[in-house]
């Protein structure tokens, strides 16, 4: 016990004297996972939308796969972007392994499904005769598909924000495609495995609490996104 | 300018298998109310999917202001047309805000004074900023109408508007569209169980009967001297089959 209170105390030195270690960590976290969650959201939303919206042959096919993705392993995924990305693989050309793009595209991987698939949820949630509504006010296809988003966008948002959930706590695949190296593939999580093993607990600890507060300030915002207030 | 605004030939729609409406031949005069009666599975709310353009028909002509309608319409001929249906569906945010939407997609001019003019007319003038969650069903339905007529359409297809409402707002409602037809010439047809509802508004109506047309007359023709025995025995308030 005394070991976690005195690693707590150390966690916090390290934050406020903002410790150059932690702050390169934090920020290739978070470029890292931003990246790959803008290319989610991109991505993500508007093929949920139109997966949600159109009716095309196979559509269901293609949502069942969703659903599998959207509980992919993660370290599944990091040995699939491993192949793909090593040497003799299919896309060993690009030389991205062990650099922040096969960690960001890991990422993309596993956070697109979740959220194209609460995106596609929140979306099929709307009051399917809106769309004739909107059509019969003048809504062109895109006018109509714009305004339903913006119907569903709490549901949207909790898209966004499972995405950023599923990336930012996730080890398995950035440590296998991005190595760990320090300085320039190390994680939040990563260091927190790394820094555990050597019992650097003080150093575990400061970045776990990071990690924590990275996901409250995340889901906070998005509250406030979603027009709640946070009482 | 009279005349008549659509005129349907042989207008088949099937859902899968199901034939929901078979119609040889009605036409909806211009300028006036129509009013479309009948019981539930008549094939009144599909009859207005078509005369908008949500949907198409299976076989058939519309033949909509002298122009055949065939396959993909124009926007422009689509936004001459809107409905107001049965529930409000009204989307998230203010009054104003929905009232402004069709104007918006149009991206015409003058939008805030259009708006607030529709509002008065509809008894809603001082709503205008008001969230649309804080509003009764009767005012929520009168915004659906305010977001319809701000666009001053030629065609205003109603599917019963009223049907949810205490009445005060019902007679409200009809109020209104009464003027709008009176005032404006607006082309009206409304989808309505209630016949008395049908006997205040309408100039002519038509009673739909399993997808079928079974007889269309001036509206005081249709009430006093229905010439088909189930459109007597519908006015009677007698299930008809």
């Amino acid at each position: 016990m005394s070991e976690l209170f005195r690693g707590a105390i150390q966690a916090l030195r390290l934050i406020l004297t903002l410790d150059p270690q932690v702050l390169s960590i934090l920020s290739l976290t978070l470029r890292v996972t931003g990246t790959a969650l803008l290319f989610s959201t991109l991505m993500g939303v508007p093929l949920g939308g139109l997966l949600a919206l159109k009716r095309f042959i196979g559509r269901r096919v293609v949502i069942a796969l969703l659903y599998t993705g959207m509980g992919l392993p993660p370290v599944v995924v990091g040995l699939f972007v491993y192949l793909l990305l090593s040497r003799s693989g299919p896309l060993g050309y690009l030389g991205w392994l062990f650099t922040p793009r096969a960690m960001i595209l890991a990422q993309v991987i596993i956070s697109l499904p979740l959220v194209m698939g609460f995106t596609m949820a929140s979306v099929m949630g709307v009051e399917p005769e809106l769309r004739l509504q909107l059509a019969s006010l003048g809504a062109t296809n895109w006018q109509a598909t714009w305004t339903i988003l913006k119907e569903a966008r709490n549901g949207v948002i909790v898209s966004i924000v499972a995405g950023f959930g599923s990336i930012i706590s996730e080890v398995g695949a950035v440590m296998l495609v991005g190595g760990n190296i320090e300085g320039q593939t190390r994680t939040l999580t990563t260091a927190i495995v790394l820094e555990t093993r050597k019992g650097s607990f003080d150093l575990a600890m400061a970045l776990g609490i990071i990690l924590l507060a990275l996901s409250f300030i995340a889901n906070a915002v998005m509250l406030v996104l979603q027009g709640r207030r946070l009482e | 300018m009279n005349g008549t605004v659509y005129e349907l030939r042989d207008v088949v729609k099937l859902y899968g298998q199901r034939e929901v409406l078979h119609l040889d031949h009605l036409e909806i005069p211009r300028g006036e109310i129509t009013c479309i009666v009948g019981p539930n599975g008549a094939g009144k709310s599909s009859l207005l999917r078509l005369l908008n353009f949500l949907e198409s028909p299976t076989s058939g002509q519309i033949i909509f202001d002298g122009h055949p309608v065939n396959g993909q319409v124009p926007l422009a001929l689509k936004r001459r047309v809107t409905t107001v249906f049965q529930r409000p569906l009204l989307l998230s945010g203010s009054v104003y805000e929905n009232v402004a939407y069709g104007l918006k997609l149009r991206g015409e001019k003058g939008i805030e004074a259009r708006v607030r003019q529709v509002l008065e007319r509809v008894g809603l003038a001082e709503f205008a900023r008001a969230s649309v969650r804080t509003l009764s069903g009767g005012e929520a339905q009168r915004v659906a109408l305010a977001r319809a007529i701000v666009i001053e359409p030629e065609v205003l297809l109603l599917d019963e508007p009223t049907a949810n409402l205490d009445p005060y707002n019902g007679s409200l409602i009809e109020k209104i569209v009464a003027s709008l037809n009176r005032e404006q010439g607006t082309t009206i047809v409304m989808v309505t169980h209630n016949v008395f509802q049908a006997k205040r508004l309408a100039h002519r109506v038509a009673f739909l009967l399993g997808g079928r047309e079974i007889e269309i007359a001036p509206a005081e023709q249709f009430f006093t001297a229905p010439t088909d025995p189930r459109t007597a025995a519908f006015i009677r308030g007698e299930m008809v089959y």
